[in-house]
């Protein structure tokens, strides 16, 4: 059994894990803080990736990506560079695709935030700064964590998008996901079953430690 | 050395306009809920912002709209207590008390500081401890060392009882009035509980919708809250709209009945305390039926109905101790109210 797809999957789904975990922070702490119209209107457009099919995600990502199109293409002619059907190609589907579910609990999280703790902390003398990754990090940390592991799994599991913008190609895109679908659809349900045993495996384990994390966060938060 | 707040903030719903100084006191703002006296503190404190106005503390200013001036709060040196504590749940109490002295101090005479506030609120021992296992009275001790370690120049307290059962509360009222004492400096205190504000403060503002209705010394202010907002707040239930007679008595209207009182101008409704309802011949004397008789731990709350007032008419409170009314039982009762004790309110 060639390995190859798990690595891929793992390293695809690592990138864009790393990426989202900043950049889903990033956004949700801002647009906790944003007006009213603004907040409604970001939250719709950076959530949108959640509720749309992943084919349509694809789409949309080979109309910009492509190398007839605008990003594809600018590429393509100054750096010689393809944007698609690479194995990190596949990390623009899943990075897009994850973004809303840690953009959506790391918001959560920050609204929960008790916002007399920075005042408190405010008037104590503590930089923004220090407020931040001492006492709001902290104190949002499980909504976090539970966000990350999360993003990890549905990254490890992406098929649509991936298969639209890095395709099938076996020891160079392939990942976890689109190997099931090319070993059923070529009969060899045999090695297309020790895969998805392989996929079920992870999903439990992220899992587990999801649960895992949360019950420990949340004996930490009573006592 | 003085606090002055004269500032505007528009508010869902209303817009709050605070003016008022204190000095080297405790300043209670009494109010009912959502009036806007936490809001106040907010904007001393420096997490809020006026729309306009000023704030100047001991000659320093830390907000002034037309001089552009906006302190950060890390700056204007203020010690904020909130109901809930706000102690931060993930660092032990000692953690917590030694952000308040962060400011100031640094390295061994910050741990130095640190100690001898966690032992001047008995908390010591705790000092490992995280928050969420203390009870809400050491909990609030935490808080008083890590606002006070700072030598802030003045404190603000926001309800700071409300969080705490009745038996605690008392206790931890005298502990904070003790800091409060050593303070020696100006203490701004919200509150919406009259005992609370009786028992700490040296004076008081009547807070409703968003104004100060009337500030002066705490007795003076009770004695007389002048308006209806500060007659309730002050813990008087019986209230009347009046208008006045030919006979140069006034009609209490909400009563039925007439009264002869020194009217004041301006005056548009009376209020009597349950308290100072006295039986007997007097000035204003009222024949009455007991409508109601309410038992409280120690006194009885008779509601009486003049026989002369109308069946629609509100019905006026008397508390009296349970001995005087286990002597007095009877169907018709006759009281009078004293002009002396009648409360002239506008608004």
């Amino acid at each position: 059994m060639d390995l190859y797809p798990l690595w891929n999957s793992l390293r695809i789904a690592g990138v864009s894990t790393v990426i989202i975990f900043f950049a889903g922070i990033f956004a949700a702490y801002y647009i906790a803080k944003a007006p009213r119209l603004v907040k409604g209107v970001l939250d719709v457009f950076l959530t949108l990736p959640l509720v749309l099919p992943p084919t349509v995600v694809g789409f949309l990502l080979l109309r910009v990506l492509g190398p007839r199109r605008v990003i594809g293409a600018f590429f393509l002619e100054h750096f010689n560079l393809r944007l698609t059907m690479t194995w990190w190609s596949a990390i623009f589907a899943t990075t897009v695709v994850i973004f809303p579910l840690m953009y959506r609990t790391c918001r959560g999280a920050f609204e929960g935030f008790d916002a007399t703790l920075s005042a408190s902390a405010q008037t104590l003398g503590l930089s923004n700064t220090y407020i931040f990754w001492r006492i709001r990090m902290p104190y949002c940390r499980p909504g976090i964590l539970a966000g990350t592991v999360l993003a990890f799994a549905r990254a490890l599991g992406e098929y649509g998008a991936t298969s639209m913008i890095a395709g099938y190609t076996p020891g160079r895109t392939a990942t976890i996901s689109t190997t099931v679908y090319q070993l059923w659809r070529t009969n060899d349900d045999g090695l297309a079953f020790r895969w998805v045993l392989v996929n079920v495996a992870i999903s439990f384990v992220v899992l587990l430690a999801v649960n895992l994390l949360e019950r420990r966060e949340k004996r930490a938060g009573r006592r | 050395m003085s606090l002055i707040v004269d500032i505007e903030k528009k508010l869902s719903g209303f817009t709050l306009r605070m003016s008022f100084e204190a000095g080297d006191e405790t300043l209670a703002l009494l109010g009912a809920s959502g009036c806007g006296k936490s809001m106040t503190l907010r904007c001393v404190a420096g997490v809020e912002r006026p729309d306009r106005g000023r704030i100047v503390l001991n000659g320093r200013t830390l907000f002034d709209s037309e001089k552009r001036v906006n302190l950060p709060p890390q700056q204007r040196r203020v010690g904020l207590m909130f109901q809930n504590y706000a102690l931060f749940p993930q660092m032990t109490v000692y953690q917590n008390v030694r952000c308040g002295a962060r400011r100031h101090l640094k390295g061994a005479a910050r741990e130095e500081a640190v100690r001898q506030a966690l032992d001047a609120f008995g908390v010591g021992s705790l000092a490992g401890r995280l928050p969420g296992q203390l009870s809400g009275g050491q909990q609030q001790r935490v808080a008083l060392a890590r606002m006070l370690v700072g030598e802030p120049d003045i404190l603000l307290m926001d309800e700071p009882f409300s969080a705490l059962d009745s038996h605690l509360r008392f206790r931890m009222e005298q502990e904070v009035h003790d800091a409060i004492r050593r303070f020696g400096k100006t203490v701004l205190l919200v509150s919406h509980s009259r005992d609370e504000v009786y028992r700490m403060a040296d004076s008081v503002a009547i807070v409703n919708n968003g104004r100060v209705e009337r500030i002066g010394a705490l007795k003076d202010v009770f004695a007389d809250p002048g308006t209806r907002a500060g007659c309730v707040l002050t813990g008087c239930k019986n209230i009347s709209a009046i208008s006045p007679l030919e006979n140069g008595q006034v009609w209490a209207e909400d009563w039925g009945v007439p009264l002869a009182l020194p009217l004041r101008p301006g005056a548009d409704a009376v209020g009597i305390r349950m308290h100072d309802v006295r039986p007997g011949q007097g000035p204003n004397t009222l024949r009455c039926r007991a409508a109601e008789v309410i038992e409280n731990p120690f006194s009885v709350t008779v509601m009486l109905r003049p026989v002369e007032a109308p069946a629609s008419a509100a019905p006026i409170g008397w508390e009296m101790e349970k001995p005087m009314w286990q002597a007095l039982q009877a169907e018709e009762l006759t009281v009078h109210l004293p002009p002396e004790a009648i409360l002239q309110l506008k608004g």
